[in-house]
């Protein structure tokens, strides 16, 4: 956890919306490699694409998304396993992907994110000599 | 293991702890006591016309969701397809955390849901269902003599 404890703890009044002010849900993912690069397919329930934003900067990979669901008026909720309508998820790349050629599709609420490996990192067979 | 939803934030998680402490301490739970890190994960509310159930399931196909109420139970099943391919021997998976395969959450509703008045629709991967209640449950103010 990057953020100061100690400063949100000494807010004077810590009402409820500056203590949630950075909170954000981990988004569950699966990563998969193969000879020609990474896919990354994260779970972002309730979030469109406008309210999606994918950032790469050096080698971090960063994803940060709002839900936008539109609740009726007079809602009270009885049950909430979804408490919060923030996702963020932080990723270092290694320096053999090309994030210049980050491709990213988002559908029904699943983002898919496929990182190519730079042409000079492609596999390349190692001749095994016996000595 | 899948992991759910829940935020790493720490002052959200004691506030979850807290409510879970509270709901242990629930001498009568519901028969179908409180499944949690379930998918997909469910919110519920309701207004004093709707019931409202928020269903959390990104990636599944709409065909395969099957939405049931039946005697005040909801249920909400279907299937969402693994995301890795099974037949590449080259590929490494080096996370997985995504829920892969059949599903079935049940939700018991109040005495007064409509089950003739149902709807329900799959938007970026939330399923929102809206019962209405029955008039006859509707607050009515009585007019005095």
């Amino acid at each position: 956890m990057s953020r100061d404890v100690q400063t949100t703890r000494g807010d004077v009044a810590p009402n409820e919306r500056s203590r949630y002010a950075d909170a954000a849900l981990t988004p569950p993912v699966d990563v998969i490699e193969d000879a020609n690069g990474i896919t990354l397919y994260a779970d972002l329930p309730g979030v469109s694409r406008d309210k999606l934003d994918l950032k790469v900067e050096s080698d971090t990979l960063t994803i940060e998304a709002e839900s936008g669901i539109a609740l009726p008026e007079g809602l009270r909720s009885h049950h909430t396993e979804v408490g919060l309508a923030r996702y963020r998820r932080v990723f270092t790349l290694s320096k053999e992907l090309d994030t210049e050629k980050v491709s990213a599709e988002l559908a029904q609420g699943v983002l898919t994110l496929r990182i190519p490996k730079a042409r000079h990192a492609q596999p390349r067979r190692i001749e095994v000599k016996v000595a | 293991m899948y992991r759910s939803l829940f935020p790493r934030d720490m002052f959200a998680e004691m506030d979850r702890l807290q409510r879970e402490m509270q709901q242990a301490f629930d001498l009568s739970p519901t028969i179908r006591g409180f499944a949690r890190d379930g998918y997909p994960a469910l919110n519920v509310g309701g207004t004093p016309q709707t019931l409202e159930v928020y269903a959390y399931a990104p990636g599944v196909d709409p065909a395969s969701l099957e939405v049931h109420l039946e005697r005040g139970v909801l249920t909400i099943a279907g299937e969402r397809k693994p995301a890795l391919p099974a037949t590449d021997e080259k590929a490494a998976v080096h996370i997985h955390e995504r829920f892969a395969g059949r599903f079935r959450r049940v939700v018991t509703l109040p005495d007064d849901a409509d089950p003739e008045r149902i709807d329900a629709r799959l938007r970026d991967g939330v399923l929102h269902i809206t019962v209405q209640r029955r008039a006859s449950a509707q607050p009515r103010r009585i007019t005095i003599q």
